[in-house]
């Protein structure tokens, strides 16, 4: 998988793509982590448009970057979740954790 | 159950690496008994769930093997076991219960969740100091597909 990261506004948005699994997430949240602890981001935006497999190990990726955004006052949304990415999540119950926008927990 | 009409055995190492190689294993022999795009993608989660836990679990410290058997009826059903001579799990319920992890905090506790949500069946044995097998049941087409 590849991680690209875009930074605007106090916005720093991480467009996933390829197959995330416990082999491709540790290298995506180091890439993602460094990009929050150098810049001053107050959102993180986790894009799934391009992600074509999710196992559970997107569940952590997801957990931790949140609780690291929270633990520096932020707060993170996931967008453009793809069916199996949003169920992935749901059965991990994270469709209860505020980070989706109106329309997009409605998928 | 009877025989299988189709059988395939491959063993690799404990690198996680390779668990994108055996979601592509696993398709690749579903595919002849044509399952749809969802049985599919499901089948591909789960094996890396299982996987996944014989890598992280099994070996925690040195590099060891991991054999997957994949068996596939007449009836369509397909049984893919996954088993270790790693660590062993000492209370197999216990790392079944969801959230139950311990990998530490980017790890869900989730893998035997998704394993059995997304098949018909899970079965796990295990023994302390001699390795787990986990064996997942997933019906891929009711009529049993093309026999080729």
């Amino acid at each position: 998988m590849t991680v690209k990261i875009e930074e605007a506004d106090k916005t720093l948005t991480a467009f996933l793509s390829g197959e995330i699994d416990h082999h491709t997430a540790k290298p995506a949240r180091e890439q993602i982590d460094y990009a929050i602890e150098r810049g001053g981001a107050d959102v993180l935006r986790l894009d799934f448009a391009e992600v074509s497999f999710m196992d559970s190990s997107g569940v952590g990726l997801v957990m931790g970057r949140y609780r690291l955004m929270q633990s520096r006052g932020g707060q993170t949304f996931v967008q453009n979740a793809t069916p199996p990415v949003m169920r992935m999540l749901k059965l991990a119950g994270l469709d209860r954790l505020p980070i989706w926008e109106k329309e997009e927990k409605k998928k | 159950m009877k025989k299988p009409k189709n059988e395939v055995k491959i063993t690799f190492h404990s690198r996680s690496v390779n668990e994108r190689l055996a979601r592509s294993i696993v398709a690749a022999f579903a595919a002849q008994a044509d399952p749809s795009v969802s049985v599919l993608a499901d089948l591909r989660t789960a094996v890396s769930e299982a996987v996944t836990n014989a890598i992280v679990h099994a070996y925690p410290d040195e590099m060891g093997k991991i054999t997957m058997t994949l068996k596939l009826y007449d009836d369509g059903r397909l049984t893919v076991k996954i088993a270790d001579r790693g660590c062993g799990i000492p209370d197999v319920a216990e790392a079944m219960t969801p959230l139950f992890t311990t990998g530490g905090e980017e790890r869900s506790g989730l893998g035997f969740s998704v394993m059995e949500s997304f098949c018909d069946k899970v079965k796990v044995r295990s023994k302390v100091g001699k390795g787990t097998a986990v064996t997942l049941y997933k019906t891929l087409t009711e009529k049993g597909g093309e026999s080729r």
